[in-house]
């Protein structure tokens, strides 16, 4: 920017550019980026919506940890919230506590906190749904939807630990389920549980272990994934949907310098005013009514937040399997549901590897697909979505069945079946819808937009005129590449010898039929036959 | 709007030096609330928020609004790159020197994986091993069954038929510093049901003229368990739905638990209170693979 | 306000029924005949028997029997108490429709509190049980809201939630909700364990812990408790405040994100 065509007169912003780049090199770094382009979709927003509650909660994190004691020595009560009055308490309760009730300003902070927290998590979910479904984790980014995964997962822990610091009934009851869940894992479950607690539950060491655990390891990783994260968006440049003039070697969009800038910054903003406003008219965690944790109170309703509900759904529905044997116990019915719980989150960090696999496609990807035509993808990610609602109905059983008047029984063999049933469902239908819309869309390249106006023929028929589309609409709904499934190959070689055809390569043609077979999509329209058509046979 | 965002924070200083934190207003719908706290969350929400649109609203009026395209380079390397790349890594190698001093470059290796190992030995003392600590309870012969509210060693007298009582171990205090990881296993649960109705022959042995005590920790994953159906006998977990009919052995009959929950033998002594005549006989709370 | 005004209007009705039932036993009578009071009080009680003994023919007897000893349909009632009664028939679970659910539920109370007490009066005599309690009993002086609270977390919360706002049983049955339920009732309903509930006698769970309970159920669970961190979201925890999240905070900023990624119409003309 400088053009130090006068360097006398050098402003002292410039000179302080200057001076930073004799030692940083920024100018070679802002000339690359400066004008860096972003493309602008409401969508490409929801990234920001995470990484800015991050900053958030690291921020209001500090600020709590300045007030929260760690420690789990029982202290009696006598703060000012008057139903809790000469009870015995943790100090990390009690503590939590003076926050809410005595420290000024420490209710609305913890409640940033923690609906940032909330937000946090919704915002990754649903940011990872949209990459998944634009098919934005394509070569180059898989090593980033990696690192987004692992972001999820680790915010799913960080925040577990974080909700159960203050010691309360409630996430105390959550805790316990985690013992009883390690306790399940053959061979060393009781070792780890041992280790983990200090001893039998609940001990007097696993707030503080919970703490250095939740404010320094975890957000530690994270804030480096985050980075990298974000360093990778810069470095692959974002994607975006198909469009005029946008290719794939090419990206359209604003500046980062002012527009970008502007409206992220603001961005942030908005973001954490939102919350703050959310933070001063709902409450979160009220602590005060849940009261402090002994192993043998609890409540009805015992919930963990949102972000482990699907967790505790898998829990809840599974069947009490136990098996003994030579003196042992396999406790498959809380064992099968941690696997699972693993499988079922894996499956999707793995998806990229699996369908470049399955579909032989190894190039880069900078333009984004319209989930409609990529069907089996969109309904794999669909089916897993539904699998991950239901599980979180089953999570809130209880709640589910108090309010709809419901058995809560019937409930539980609800997620039974629907856990299996549900997302098989889902998948042929969003496949059915998927292909429903892009004959819709062949037909209005063909055929054009259905204009609403009747218009009467001079034999008395009435026909409905069809506008033809604009040339850009045209082009952006046939912008998308349609593939070809991967074939098995000649199995018989140049000299005549049988090639031995590998299980893989079969199962891998088979998937790939049922990516791009003939069922799976609709042949787009070829510029001959939409010449034929519009070549003065009329509308029909 | 950055005026606005500049007065709410002035209202927000404001707010929180003229506010006293205990001050309960209300305002509908929210109920009876914190003044304090709304008052700071929506004063900072709105100086916040008024940046951000100020902000955004500039960049969409005032700004440029035209699309720029920028090229893409293949993230991939040219060939040559590639082949200067690798023929660097060639050099470098065989300068070190690592390919042929087999020897030293194996003891290095050795040498790094076995350092972790002090991290892990490190990890050690976290905790006690398990040895049979999950085996046993504060319950043994003759300790008196004490009413968690009253306080009070239980009568039979006391116990009426549909009723429920939590009970614990004789001698263990609210204030005793090993309470918690005490009654994490020791809670009981305490109901009388009419001896003929009691399905479960050992049940009955075990019981005192129809009061029967068990566990109160669920065998799933260690709630405690006590939402008591006194009509149909049966106790369901809040955390994962598991039902157990206190009627018949305590069984289970629906849920994710895997096995009856521990019943403790219970009887009366010379002076006719109520009393454990030994721990549980098995252990009580969540499945672990040393169970058994 | 309703709950308020529902709150209000049971210690009031009660003083009214009471002197009505001083009016039809012949309680002016005795108050101008002080020596002669043992003896009109008990005639007095044998007419509200009468009386409560006709009511219970006409509304209650199909089901529980003409003497009170239950049939298929309805359980003996020999025993249950003035307590169980008053309970059940003031807060309209009796009499029940004949078609039920997995539970009876609440709904409005046909009978007024003069009714009641002749028919608590009248199962009363069938057996002895337990009475219907005193406001001195239930009332808020002398409790201790936080022994409540611990109380109420060790009996109560892992049916009917933290702040008594219900849960799940199985089977479609459900702890009912205890906002706005009248001290008596709920001290009636640990007494005598109504439906699937069980009882707390006082041998267990002793006067004035019953008294602390309640004390602590007004503190948290009245139309002026506090929620000092505003909206309570139904106070049904994590899944509520989930919801909310979803809904209200990324909904929100999501419809925030639209705006400001929106092109504006200078964009569109250019």
């Amino acid at each position: 920017m400088s053009t130090a065509q006068d360097r006398r007169k050098a402003p002292a912003g410039e000179r302080v550019a200057d001076w930073a780049d004799g030692r940083l090199g920024i100018y070679s770094l802002a000339k690359a980026n400066m004008r860096k382009i972003f493309p602008d979709h409401w969508s490409f927003m929801l990234g920001e919506i995470c990484l800015y509650s991050f900053i958030i909660i690291i921020l209001t994190g500090v600020y709590l940890t300045l007030f929260f004691h760690p420690s789990m020595n029982e202290v009696e009560y006598h703060g000012s919230y008057v139903p809790l009055q000469g009870q015995l308490m943790s100090e990390a309760f009690a503590s939590t506590l003076d926050i809410s009730f005595d420290v000024r300003g420490g209710l609305l902070i913890r409640q940033i906190h923690h609906w940032a927290a909330i937000i946090f998590l919704a915002g990754m979910f649903v940011h990872m749904m949209r990459v998944f479904f634009t098919g934005a984790f394509r070569k180059p980014r898989e090593i980033n939807w990696l690192f987004g995964f692992l972001l999820f997962v680790l915010g799913m822990f960080t925040g577990f630990t974080g909700y159960s610091l203050p010691d309360d009934l409630l996430s105390g009851t959550g805790v316990r389920f985690t013992q009883g869940a390690i306790l399940s894992v053959p061979i060393v479950g009781t070792y780890i549980s041992m280790f983990l607690f200090g001893g039998e539950f609940p001990g007097t060491d696993f707030v503080a272990r919970f703490y250095s655990i939740h404010i320094l390891l975890l957000p530690g990783i994270m804030l480096g994934l985050v980075v990298g994260h974000l360093i990778l968006v810069f470095y692959h440049k974002h994607t975006q949907f198909a469009g005029p003039g946008r290719t794939n070697k090419n990206v359209v969009g604003m500046p980062l310098l002012p527009v970008y800038m502007a409206k992220a910054g603001g961005f942030f903003f908005l973001v954490f005013g939102v919350i703050a406003a959310l933070a001063g008219i709902a409450t979160v965690n009220p602590i005060w009514v849940l009261g402090p944790y002994r192993p043998d109170q609890v409540s009805t309703g015992a919930q963990p937040d949102w972000y482990m509900g699907f967790a505790e759904g898998l829990v809840r529905a599974m069947p009490g399997w136990e098996i003994n044997f030579w003196g042992h116990t396999l406790v498959l019915g809380v064992f099968i549901p941690l696997v699972l719980f693993g499988l079922f989150l894996g499956i999707i960090a793995l998806y990229p590897f699996i369908e470049s696999w399955v579909t032989g496609d190894k190039r880069e990807h900078h333009i984004l697909d319209r989930p409609r035509n990529a069907p089996t993808r969109t309904a794999f990610g669909v089916a897993w979505v539904t699998g991950y609602m239901i599980m979180l109905i089953g999570g809130g059983n209880d709640i589910v069945a108090t309010h709809f008047h419901l058995s809560i029984n019937a409930v539980t063999w609800f997620v039974r079946i629907g856990f299996f049933a549900g997302p098989v469902l889902a998948f042929i239908v969003t496949k059915r819808i998927c292909l429903g819309l892009q004959r819709r869309d062949k037909e209005k390249v063909l055929h054009g937009r259905e204009s609403g106006i009747i218009k009467r023929l001079p034999h008395g028929e009435f026909i409905e005129v069809h506008e033809p589309l604009s040339q850009e609409q045209m082009y952006t709904l046939t912008a998308h590449e349609q593939y070809e499934p991967v074939e098995i190959g000649p199995t018989v070689d140049e000299n005549g010898v049988e090639r031995k055809v590998k299980g893989s390569e079969k199962l891998r043609a088979k998937l790939s039929e049922s990516y791009y077979g003939e069922g799976a999509q609709i042949p787009k329209p070829t510029a001959e036959e939409y010449r034929e058509i519009t070549s003065g046979h009329g509308h029909h | 709007m950055f005026t606005v965002s500049m007065l709410a924070t002035i209202a927000f200083i404001a707010a929180f030096v003229a506010i006293p934190v205990d001050k309960s207003v209300y305002i509908f719908p929210l109920g009876h609330i914190s003044a304090l706290n709304f008052a700071l969350g929506m004063t900072l929400g709105i100086a916040l928020f008024c940046i951000g649109a100020g902000a955004v609203h500039w960049a969409r009026t005032l700004m440029s609004d035209v699309e720029i395209a920028d090229e893409r380079h293949p993230i991939e390397a040219e060939p040559e790159v590639r082949e200067k790349v690798f023929a660097d890594f060639q050099q470098g190698a065989k300068e070190s020197a690592l390919g042929r001093r087999k020897l030293i470059r194996n003891t290095m290796f050795g040498a790094l994986t076995l350092v972790p190992l002090s991290g892990v030995v490190l990890l050690r003392d976290l905790g006690p091993l398990p040895e049979d600590k999950l085996r046993h309870t504060l319950w043994s012969k003759g300790k008196l069954l004490v009413n968690m509210n009253t306080n009070e060693p239980l009568r039979p007298s006391d116990v009426a038929v549909g009723s429920l009582t939590f009970a614990k171990p004789e001698g263990l205090e609210e204030h005793d510093h090993e309470f918690q990881n005490e009654i994490a296993k020791a809670a009981l649960m305490i109901v009388r049901i009419q001896p003929e109705n009691i399905k479960d022959k050992r049940e009955l042995e075990w019981s005192h003229e129809g009061i029967v005590a068990y566990s109160k920790i669920c065998t799933h994953v260690g709630c405690p368990i006590s939402l008591y159906e006194q009509q149909t006998h049966h106790v369901l977990c809040p955390c994962h739905q598991s039902t157990f009919d206190l009627s018949d052995g305590a069984r289970v009959i629906f849920g994710p638990a895997g096995h009856a929950l521990p019943q403790l033998r219970i009887g009366v002594n010379d002076e006719g209170y109520l009393e454990a005549l030994g721990d549980f006989d098995e252990p009580v709370g969540p499945a672990f693979w040393e169970r058994g | 306000m309703k709950k308020l005004s529902a709150r209000r209007r049971h210690p009031l009705a009660a003083v009214v029924v009471l002197l009505l039932a001083l009016l039809f036993s012949g309680g002016l009578y005795a108050v101008f005949a002080p020596t002669s009071k043992a003896e009109a009080d008990e005639t007095a009680q044998s007419l509200t028997i009468e009386e409560g003994k006709k009511l219970y023919s006409v509304g209650c007897a199909s089901c529980h029997g003409t003497g009170g000893q239950g049939t298929s349909d309805g359980p003996s009632l020999v025993g249950v108490g003035a307590a169980a009664v008053d309970f059940q028939v003031a807060t309209g679970r009796m009499p029940a429709a004949t078609s039920q659910g997995p539970q009876v539920p609440k709904k409005k109370n046909v009978y007024s509190q003069a009714e009641i007490d002749q028919l608590a009066a009248y199962i009363a005599s069938l057996g002895a049980g337990p009475a219907i309690p005193t406001e001195e009993q239930y009332g808020p002086q002398g409790a201790d809201i936080a022994k409540g609270g611990e109380l109420f977390r060790t009996n109560c919360a892992q049916c009917h939630n933290f702040t008594g706002k219900g849960g799940a049983l199985t089977h479609g049955k459900y702890a009912p909700t205890l906002e706005g339920v009248a001290p008596k009732h709920i001290y009636e309903a640990m007494e005598t364990g109504p439906q699937n509930m069980p009882s707390f006698p006082d041998t267990t769970l002793s006067e004035k812990n019953k008294k602390d309970i309640i004390a602590y159920l007004d503190a948290v669970n009245s139309s002026k408790s506090e929620s000092p961190g505003g909206l309570e979201l139904g106070g049904l925890g994590p899944v509520s405040e989930g919801l909310f999240g979803w809904i209200f905070g990324l909904g929100g900023l999501i419809a925030v994100a639209v705006w400001v990624a929106a092109r504006t119409a200078k964009a569109k003309k250019s």
